[in-house]
């Protein structure tokens, strides 16, 4: 299933939160979205998935606009991981994941054993097991964070939106929520903040600035220093790890830059 | 970690412990209800032997039904009548209607307590809290002073007490907005304002209308009493009880993303727009209905979910089912206290229920910010 945002705006208050972007995720594609904090990647997503109508431009699932679908067909395509403000109520670990099920459910369906199933094996996979029991306003916001990744697993969507799945992780889970995620082989889009982990899982690259899309492409073709001197405001040097062949990134704070650099590019000599 | 797994899954397995409790528990509740209706009727100023509160009852049921089926149902079962007149006038016509209002309307503000804290995503959320009863009693007092609604008949009062519960729902609902999202704060103040707006409305269209009936009625609205109940204004509550229950337990799943948060519940396949729409409709009808039978009795829609989350969880699918029975054994018994404890003197029982619902208001205020470390 290919997922595809052409021309999207959004904008609130005359203020263009997101500018005519444009972006595809093939079939079987993890796409990261980068960018600085208020670029815009939330609000992109949220056109995505549906909370927010764009003003203009249309977000397709397999060539079909997704305002034209119901709801919960959308939903048994497209599960959605997002910053999931904690509220007043409670509900058990597994509770939370069953949810995951609601797409897929009529107003007179039980949960089966499938379900239950399902259940069970997506807190294995997130290795949350212990967990199913306990109340989920307890849980550390990792813990949190991965449940709400067991409920998208019972989803079974073919498409999966990520918004900044790993904040809050240690880098434990943060390496382990993200090769889960890019072993499941569905499409997948995530915003994602940490550029190394980007550069390690992603197939792709999307960069936002101030709501417009200023580079995409290939890792290897988009995370340059100067392009993350530009969008970031740091300094950097790139390499490719001589185990994993992927990139490396390392920051520097300004004045090392400075002192190391000339050109002004952002690429220490 | 990698021990064998267990053959029945884990999530099953705790799922049917819970579905047990959870049938135990209504099982439960169902004895309490009836022992709670048996004490409704038998208490008060007049004694009655328990023993003739279900005859009476069986035998009256037995009559209706032969009325209905025209068989001769009552030569089948015979049932000797050994109470006096006195005694059924006072069960059947006066006590078991009024008990039964006491069961719809405490069973009805529960559910109503329980969506609307979904709906709004808020503990402290109330149709009396939140001034929606109050704005139903102006609807009702309305058709009573001018005789607004008079083309339907004798749900006219409940017809105003509907559109003014939905339209004053509305109104605090868009008041509670700030930056297209809905502030607790906000929604708390809103609903305090607009209640006292319609308080005084209700006291102002009393007092400067002709009709000096309406002074009596007005106080039994503003304080809330199942007194003077008779069969026939049952109809009308028993339905939309019954109606409005059914759509929100066949909509519980939705009420369970929902109360997670807005975007959960869109991620999660409920059409917001619409799904928000017939809750306020189911919401407002039922508020509306109960008030007009009973005016506004406070606090139930907000005590009894918050007791009932305690005993089952959160999970709709169980958590409405039971305020159904906790609601209607709960208003029942606050009955018999206001109209037996204080002797002669008989209380409406809305009185009651502020008294225990305000300091249970600021036990959940007090335990919100302890939690949030202030709002």
């Amino acid at each position: 299933m290919n997922l595809q945002a052409e021309n999207v705006s959004w904008s609130v208050e005359a203020k263009q939160i997101v500018d005519a972007v444009t972006l595809a995720v093939a079939e079987g594609e993890f796409v990261g979205l980068l960018g600085p904090n208020g670029s815009g990647k939330s609000s992109l997503l949220r056109t995505i998935y549906r909370i927010l109508q764009p003003d203009a431009g249309v977000i397709e699932l397999d060539g079909a606009n997704v305002w034209h679908i119901a709801p919960r067909e959308v939903a048994r395509q497209m599960a959605v991981v997002m910053q999931e403000r904690t509220g007043d109520f409670d509900f058990s670990v597994n509770e939370i994941v069953m949810m995951g099920r609601n797409p897929h459910k009529g107003m007179f369906d039980r949960d089966t054993i499938h379900d239950f199933q399902l259940v069970d094996d997506a807190l294995a996979r997130v290795d949350m097991t212990d967990f199913a029991q306990r109340s989920f306003l307890t849980l550390s916001g990792g813990e949190k964070q991965r449940v709400l990744i067991a409920r998208a697993l019972v989803q079974q969507a073919r498409v999966l939106v990520l918004d900044e799945p790993t904040n809050h992780l240690d880098i434990h889970y943060q390496l382990e929520i993200l090769e889960l995620v890019k072993n499941l082989g569905v499409t997948t889009v995530a915003a994602l903040h940490e550029l190394n982990l980007a550069a390690f899982y992603c197939d792709r690259l999307y960069v936002l600035k101030a709501g417009r899309m200023v580079a995409s492409g290939t890792p290897e073709a988009v995370l340059r220093p100067d392009l993350i001197r530009d969008v970031y405001d740091v300094w950097s040097e790139v390499s490719t790890h001589p185990l994993t062949g992927k990139l490396t990134i390392t920051f520097f704070p300004e004045k090392v830059g400075h002192r190391l650099n000339g050109n002004n590019k952002g690429q220490i000599i | 970690m990698s021990t064998l797994a267990p053959i029945q899954g884990n999530t099953a397995s705790q799922s049917r412990i819970t579905q047990l409790r959870f049938w135990l528990l209504l099982g439960g509740l169902t004895a309490l209800l009836l022992v709670s209706i048996t004490l409704g009727v038998t208490l008060g100023p007049v004694d009655i032997p328990v023993g003739a509160v279900w005859l009476i009852a069986a035998s009256e049921t037995i009559n209706v039904l032969s009325d209905i089926t025209s068989l001769e149902l009552n030569s089948w079962v015979n049932i000797e009548a050994n109470w006096t007149k006195a005694q059924f006038n006072i069960i059947w016509l006066i006590r078991f209607p009024r008990v039964l209002m006491g069961v719809f309307v405490g069973a009805g503000l529960a559910v109503v307590g329980v969506t609307m804290q979904a709906l709004v995503r808020n503990p402290l959320a109330d149709p009396y809290i939140l001034g929606i009863s109050s704005g139903a009693s102006v609807g009702a007092v309305m058709v009573l002073a001018f005789g607004a609604f008079a083309f339907a008949g004798i749900y006219a009062i409940s017809v105003g007490a509907f559109l003014g519960a939905i339209l004053t729902f509305l109104i605090v609902f868009l008041l509670a907005q700030s930056n297209g999202r809905l502030n607790p704060v906000r929604l708390i103040l809103a609903g305090v304002a607009v209640a006292y707006f319609f308080s005084g409305l209700t006291s102002f269209i009393t007092l400067t209308s002709d009709n000096r009936e309406l002074a009596r009625a007005v106080l039994a609205w503003l304080l809330g009493s199942l007194a003077g109940t008779d069969w026939v204004e049952l109809t009308l509550p028993t339905a939309v009880l019954f109606f409005g229950s059914v759509y929100l337990v066949l909509q519980a799943r939705g009420l369970n993303a929902l109360i997670v948060g807005d975007e959960t519940a869109a991620t999660l396949g409920v059409d917001l727009t619409r799904f928000r729409r017939s809750l306020f409709g189911v919401v407002s009808l039922v508020t509306g209905v109960m008030v007009a039978v009973s005016g506004a009795i406070g606090f139930i829609g907000l005590m009894i979910p918050h007791i009932v989350r305690l005993m089952v969880g959160t999970d709709h699918r169980r958590v409405l089912p039971v305020s159904i029975f906790v609601g209607s054994i709960f208003l029942i018994l606050v009955d018999v206290i206001a109209r037996t404890a204080f002797d002669p003197v008989e209380l409406p029982v809305g009185v009651i229920t502020a008294l225990l619902g305000g300091p249970f208001f600021l036990w959940l205020l007090h335990r919100q910010m302890k939690e949030r470390g202030g709002m």
